[in-house]
C-alpha cells in the first residue's frame, strides 16, 4: 500500500514534470548558459580549487532552481486533496526522491558539459561520483524541506534561496573538502573519515527534515 | 564603588522578598565579582596574549549565553510543535532574540582580542569565526522569515520547523567542523585547550561564576521580554 502511494506519486511528479517541458528545459538551458559563461569568463581552469569551487558553486544554484518549485503546485484544492489522501511521511518521501533524482540527472549533466567546456581535472572519479550523490541527497533532504517552508511564505522564491544558503553550507564545505580531494587523487584513507561524517550529516538531515515536515503540512 | 554596592543590596533586598529572582540577583553580584575581580585577580604572564587573557572572564561567557539561549529557542520551538500553545512560540522568538543580543558583544569583544593577539579584526580562516557568522545569518533570517507570514498559526508553525532545523546546523557547523580543520581558537584542530595550560585555579574562579553570571543575566533579559509578550497578547485579545 505504502510503497505502492509511493511510486505512484513518484511517477506523478514525472509525468507533470514531462508533460510541461519548459521547466525542465529551463533548467538544462539555465545549467549550460552557466557552464559556457563560466567556460568564457575563465577561459580554461587549470587551478584545482578554483575547478572545484565553480563546479560546486554552479551546482548549489541550479540545486536550488530544482527543489525550489517542489511545492509551488501543491496549494489549495491539491493541497487538501494530497493532505486527505496520503500520509505526511509518503508524501514527503515522494519529493524527496524525485528531487534527488532530478538533481542526479541534472549533476551528471552539469558535470559532463563543465569538464566539456572548462576540462577535466578529477584524478578518482569513483570517490568523486561517491560525493556526487551524497551531495545530491542531502541538497534535496534540505531543500525539500526549505521548499516547503517557502511554500507558505508570500515571496516564494526569494525566501527559498535565503532560507537555503545558510543551512546548506555545512553539507557543501564537507562536499567541497571532499571533492578536493577527490580531484588531487589523495589516498582513500584521507577520504574515508570525511565521507564517514558527511553520510551522517547526510543521515541527520534526512531524519530531521521527515521528523519535521509532518507539521508544515498542517500549517 | 558605593554605587556599586548600594545597587547590589537593594536588587538583593528587592529580589529577596520573592525566592524566584534569586537568578537576578546571582546574575548582578557574580557580573559585577567579575568585572571587579576580573581586572584586579592574578592572571598567568604569557607570550602574545599578555594582559588580553583577561578577556576570557568576558568573551567566552557571553557565547556560552547565548548558546543556553539558542537552546531555549530550540525548546520551546519543539514545545509548541508539541503543544500548540502560540505563547510558547513567541518565547522561543525572544530567546532567539537574546541570544543575538549576546552574540553582538561577544562578536566585539572576540574582535578587539582578535586584533590584540592575532594581528586582525577578523579572519575568514578561522571556522569558529565562519560559523559564528552563519549563525547569526540564520537567526536572521528566522527573524525575516517570522516576520514574512501574516497568519498567525501557520507563522508559528513554519518558524518553528525551521528555528529546529537551523540551530541542528549551526551546531553542527560550530561543534563538528571546527575539529576537523585548523583553528587559531585554543582546543580546537589539534590546538590545546585552555585548561592544558593557562586556566589556572586563579582563572577558574573567576572563569566559571562569570559563565553562570552571563547565562542569569541572558534568563534574566528573556524573563522581561517573556513578561512583555505576555502583556502584548493579553491587551490583543
Amino acid at each position: 500500500m505504502f510503497n505502492r502511494q509511493l511510486l505512484a506519486l513518484i511517477k506523478k511528479e514525472f509525468t507533470l514534470e514531462f508533460r510541461q517541458k519548459a521547466s525542465l528545459g529551463g533548467v538544462l538551458v539555465y545549467v549550460i548558459a552557466t557552464i559556457f559563461i563560466s567556460a568564457l569568463t575563465f577561459n580554461k581552469i587549470i587551478a584545482p580549487a578554483v575547478w572545484n569551487a565553480l563546479f560546486w558553486i554552479i551546482f548549489l544554484f541550479s540545486a536550488i532552481t530544482i527543489c525550489g518549485k517542489s511545492f509551488t503546485k501543491e496549494s489549495g484544492g491539491a493541497a487538501l486533496h494530497n493532505y486527505v489522501i496520503y500520509k505526511p511521511l509518503t508524501f514527503f518521501a515522494s519529493k524527496l526522491i524525485y528531487n534527488f533524482i532530478f538533481l542526479l540527472t541534472i549533476s551528471l549533466i552539469t558535470l559532463f558539459f563543465y569538464s566539456w567546456f572548462i576540462g577535466y581535472l578529477i584524478s578518482n572519479f569513483t570517490l568523486f561520483g561517491i560525493v556526487l550523490v551524497l551531495a545530491c541527497l542531502g541538497f534535496s533532504a534540505i531543500l525539500t524541506l526549505m521548499s516547503a517552508i517557502a511554500s507558505k511564505t508570500d515571496n516564494t522564491n526569494t525566501m527559498m534561496s535565503i532560507l537555503s544558503f545558510p543551512v546548506l553550507i555545512p553539507v557543501l564545505i564537507l562536499v567541497l573538502r571532499i571533492s578536493k580531494q577527490a580531484i588531487d587523487g589523495l589516498s582513500w584513507s584521507v577520504s574515508t573519515d570525511f565521507l564517514l561524517i558527511l553520510i551522517s550529516v547526510n543521515a541527520i538531515c534526512i531524519v530531521l527534515s521527515i521528523l519535521l515536515f509532518p507539521y508544515l503540512w498542517r500549517a | 564603588m558605593y554605587c556599586a554596592f548600594y545597587t547590589i543590596i537593594s536588587v538583593s533586598l528587592a529580589g529577596l522578598k520573592n525566592m524566584k529572582n534569586w537568578y537576578k540577583i546571582a546574575a548582578v553580584i557574580l557580573i559585577l565579582y567579575t568585572i571587579i575581580f576580573g581586572m584586579l585577580g592574578v592572571v598567568p604572564r604569557l607570550a602574545i596574549l599578555n594582559e588580553t587573557i583577561r578577556n576570557l572572564y568576558y568573551h567566552v561567557p557571553l557565547w556560552w549565553a547565548m548558546m543556553l539561549q539558542m537552546g531555549v529557542s530550540l525548546f520551546y520551538s519543539a514545545k509548541y510543535l508539541k503543544g500548540e500553545n502560540k505563547q510558547d512560540e513567541k518565547f522561543a522568538f525572544n530567546a532567539a532574540l537574546v541570544g543575538i543580543l549576546l552574540s553582538i558583544p561577544g562578536l566585539m569583544t572576540g574582535s578587539l582580542w582578535a586584533r590584540y593577539t592575532w594581528g586582525t579584526w577578523w579572519t575568514f580562516q578561522d571556522p569558529k569565526l565562519n560559523g559564528v557568522a552563519i549563525g547569526i545569518l540564520i537567526y536572521v533570517i528566522y527573524f525575516i522569515l517570522r516576520a514574512s507570514i501574516i497568519q498567525e498559526t501557520t507563522r508559528a508553525r513554519v518558524s518553528s520547523v525551521f528555528n529546529i532545523f537551523a540551530f541542528v546546523m549551526f551546531m553542527l557547523f560550530i561543534m563538528v567542523f571546527p575539529r576537523l580543520t585548523d583553528s587559531l581558537h585554543p582546543g580546537n584542530g589539534g590546538n590545546p585547550a585552555f585548561g592544558k595550560y593557562d586556566l589556572d585555579s586563579n582563572m577558574r574562579l573567576i572563569f566559571y561564576p562569570a559563565v553562570i553570571g552571563w547565562m542569569c543575566f541572558s534568563g534574566w533579559l528573556l524573563n522581561i521580554l517573556n513578561r512583555i509578550s505576555l502583556i502584548k497578547s493579553k491587551i490583543d485579545d
